[in-house]
């Protein structure tokens, strides 16, 4: 057995030659051949690609798909996020666990299934959805829950449960999925026809110095939450003097309610793909990588083969298109399982083999990001939008959207509404509209953004999606008039809290006070005084965060505190003199009781 | 460090009142490290319930009352709340009754994997009899230690272990005055 596991060990540390940057595959590959990476493994991997057990492992224990004991041959991963949790998460985790006869977080004793869970698997539109190790399953209702054990026990391989299969690409040989595109509505720069190899011609006709000045001219902007003028981002990469330069194109998608990246790299990977060799043109690098969440695992074959595709087609590969001196390749990292590593600095920690841990900006990564090398790293979206803009001018696209953010975005809908999916719609469109044309069931509140932004109450459905207005990476989960937005604002930290890297104490330990400060609001036990605290808190927090995720954190609770302030006032009352009703000595002193035999006198 | 209640006017000199918890008394003795200038403070206060003078009861409202130490045992509970009840400002002062300190160390184990350590099992107990002490004087332990601001309304916390005379004479002279206590940052700073 050790002899056999150093032998694999080898195999795979030779496969990425022995280079302990690629240390996510090599780790990723461990556990692929056996079931997880035990201490044996780690001390065999650190030895082989010259770094030390304890990298290996500060790698192996950061991320949540990589786990140091062995895991059941299938695990269960249902996805708890609200989108989930309003589609019947709780009966169907139930129904699992019952049919398993485990709790969430056991693996069965014949050492065969796991349960467990997991943030949102960009499924929100199909959920209640899990992942059956790489296979997806969605829409599941107790019933579908229980037959899907009872035939995974069965024959315990997951590509068996796929037994229709979704639209589009979904019947792909190399996807073969159940998963649905749902586009909804298909707008001109993602969803119109695309020819691969077009964009790059037109692209490779100019200088790469006029490549960036269409990009500018387009005025187009990040479409990964943050907005940054993507033109700028190339050009002050093309700038920074070095001997190489990179390409990252962030599939990491974690944003709760978030998977029209999916739905691109589904359809639209070709297009998705131009825009990075487009981009690699434009900065000067020969590399591109896809840093592809582990959640779309599923994806990754046939991904592969549009690559492979390109290659051939002289897409890819040295002297594209018969240029002389443009040479461009793109490979895909997996994730495994962290929300935090969708921050483009985590996201270059995790491709270069460490922690996903985010890194102190300046400097920014355009002037030192991946292997210290100028970098850019564009959302999936940025890179389509891009080859659509080399294909049609920037003119064409500016007269797009609205005044002051130009082009289409792409929306994520899900929650309460009858046609949750992704629509391509010009920025400007109003909240109200989305509303309508999603079909939204009695709308209390919209979370646009995801949790990263505030909740938004019906005095706000007028508010326009734009950069000047309402920012939005592409989530719009729609909560009808009866949802808790309390409870849904704690869970939201909740899951914060599971995703903070660590590293600043306001963002691992304020959040965690914030979440006490608003758990003992929503149980009743507050005081006026506390809702000031909670707004200090989340102020700290945010002022004093290395990254966007502690910067972000306190959002649900601060947006719930402003726009739906009356929900918290109601709660709390003044509480004389000071004593606190969050401390019960009764049950501070069951234990001693129980101990001694005898009652407090104080009680 | 905020101040939700202000020191308010008394009659007669303002009345100070200081307990250790479950704490060590080495942030009373800090107390004391004011040295000489406890004279000019007892010029202008009165100390009330308080180990320094043996007072063991309340017996009448008091303007300060500086709490050493978390919350160990359900006496501490009561006698906090009873401060908080008799007096118009609470201070928090050392790391034990901001955060429980030392004693909080045994807040990952269980009570009575405790209590066995402490009296049964730790190599050098001499406890023929086997039992774990129970007499009724001998208040209930609490399932942790809890500092003092989870279970009264504390308004101003003093760091430190112990915190630095100077601070404490800061603080106390702040607050007599009625302005909010500006502790210096050398007197914050522990490293
Ligand atoms: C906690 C956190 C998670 C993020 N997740 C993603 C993500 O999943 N996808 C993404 O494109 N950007 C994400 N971002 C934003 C990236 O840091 C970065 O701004 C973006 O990839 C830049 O691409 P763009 O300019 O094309 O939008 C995240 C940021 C933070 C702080
Ligand atoms: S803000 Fe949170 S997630 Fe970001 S670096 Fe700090 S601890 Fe890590
Ligand atoms: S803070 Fe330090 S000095 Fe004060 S009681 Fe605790 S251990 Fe003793
Ligand atoms: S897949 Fe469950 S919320 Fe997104």
């Amino acid at each position: 057995m050790k002899q056999a596991l150093a032998t694999v060990v080898q195999e795979i540390c030779k496969k990425y030659d022995f280079d302990k940057q690629r240390m996510m595959d090599i780790v990723l590959g461990v556990q692929g051949r056996f079931g997880c990476i035990s201490v044996e493994a780690m001390d065999l991997i650190a030895e082989m690609v010259g770094s030390h057990r304890v990298e290996v492992e500060s790698v192996v224990t950061f991320y949540s798909f990589l786990s140091l004991k062995p895991q059941g041959k299938v695990v269960i991963r249902l996805c708890d996020d609200i989108v989930d949790w309003m589609k019947g998460y709780d009966a169907v985790a139930d129904a699992m666990s019952k049919a398993l006869g485990i709790t969430m977080g056991e693996t069965t004793s014949d050492g065969a299934i796991t349960l467990t869970k997991t943030p949102c698997i960009g499924m929100s539109d199909q959920a209640p959805a899990a992942l059956v190790n790489d296979v997806v399953v969605t829409n599941l209702s107790p019933e579908r829950a229980q037959d899907l054990i009872h035939n995974l026990r069965r024959h315990l391989d997951p590509q068996q449960l796929v037994t229709t299969v979704g639209d589009g690409n979904h019947s792909h040989p190399l996807i073969r999925s159940m998963v649905r595109n749902n586009i909804r509505r298909r707008g001109p720069v993602h969803f119109a026809d695309f020819e691969a190899g077009q964009a790059l011609k037109a692209t490779l006709a100019m200088d790469p110095e006029a490549v960036i000045a269409t990009i500018r001219a387009s005025r187009l902007r990040g479409r990964g939450g943050a907005g940054f003028a993507t033109g700028l981002k190339w050009e002050l990469c093309r700038n920074t003097p070095s001997d190489r330069r990179y390409v990252l194109c962030n599939a990491d998608e974690g944003e709760p309610g978030t998977f029209k990246d999916r739905v691109l790299l589904t359809e639209c990977a070709a297009q998705v793909f131009e825009g990075m060799t487009i981009a690699g043109y434009a900065i000067g690098a020969d590399t591109g990588i896809v840093y592809l969440r582990g959640e779309y695992a599923y994806l990754r074959p046939y991904l592969e083969q549009v690559l492979e595709e390109r290659r051939a087609n002289g897409l890819l590969g040295r002297q594209i298109q018969g240029h002389p001196s443009f040479h461009f390749d793109i490979r895909i990292q997996m994730g495994a399982g962290a929300y935090v590593c969708g921050e483009e600095t985590a996201l270059i920690s995790s491709c270069e083999g460490h922690r996903g841990d985010p890194k102190n900006r300046p400097p920014f990564p355009p002037q030192c990001g991946y292997l210290d090398r100028p970098t850019i790293v564009n959302n999936v979206e940025s890179f389509s939008a891009a080859a659509r803009i080399m294909l049609k001018g920037a003119p064409w696209f500016e007269a797009i959207g609205s005044e002051r953010t130009t082009g289409t975005k792409l929306l994520s809908v899900s929650g309460d509404c009858r046609k949750p999916g992704v629509y391509e719609v010009p920025f400007g469109i109003s909240a109200r509209e989305v509303l309508e044309l999603a079909e939204a069931d009695n709308p209390g509140a919209v979370l646009i953004g995801g949790p990263c932004r505030q909740m938004l109450g019906p005095d706000r459905f007028s508010g326009r999606i734009c950069y000047d207005d309402l920012a939005t990476g592409g989530a719009f989960i729609i909560f009808n008039r009866a949802r808790n937005k309390l409870a849904i604002a704690e869970r939201y930290l909740d899951f914060f809290i599971d995703e903070s890297c660590g590293h600043c104490t306001p963002c691992r330990v304020g959040l965690q006070l914030l979440k006490n400060l608003v758990h003992k609001v929503v149980t009743g036990a507050g005081e006026p005084s506390d809702l000031a605290e909670m707004r200090r808190l989340s102020n700290i927090i945010i002022q004093t965060s290395r990254c966007g995720l502690g910067q972000a954190a306190p959002n649900p609770v601060l947006g719930a505190l402003e726009n739906f302030s009356a929900l918290y006032t109601d709660l709390v009352s003044e509480r004389s003199p000071g004593l606190l009703s969050t401390f019960d000595l009764s049950r501070a002193v069951v234990d001693a009781e129980l101990r001694v035999g005898r009652q407090s006198k104080y009680v | 460090m905020t101040s939700s209640q202000e020191a308010t006017n008394h009659p007669e000199k303002p009345r100070i009142a200081t307990v250790s918890l479950a704490g060590c008394f080495g942030c009373h003795m800090s107390i004391l490290d004011i040295d000489e200038r406890i004279l000019a403070l007892a010029e202008i206060v009165d100390f009330a319930r308080s180990p320094i003078n043996d007072y063991k009861t309340f017996d009448g409202r008091c303007t300060v009352g500086i709490i050493e130490g978390g919350c160990c045992n359900e006496e501490n509970v009561h006698v906090l709340e009873d401060f908080r009840k008799n007096c118009d400002v609470l201070v928090s002062l050392g790391d034990c009754a901001i955060n429980g300190g030392i004693p909080a160390m045994r807040n990952n184990i269980p009570l009575r994997e405790c209590l066995e350590e402490a009296y049964l099992k730790s190599p050098g107990v001499y406890n023929p009899s086997g039992t774990i002490p129970n007499d009724e004087e001998l208040p209930l332990l609490l399932n942790r230690v809890y500092p003092c601001n989870e279970v009264v309304k504390i308004d101003h916390f003093i760091p430190g272990c112990p915190p630095p005379a100077d601070a404490i004479f800061e603080v106390l002279s702040a607050l007599l005055a009625g302005r909010t206590p500006a502790i210096a940052y050398g007197d914050l700073k522990y490293d």
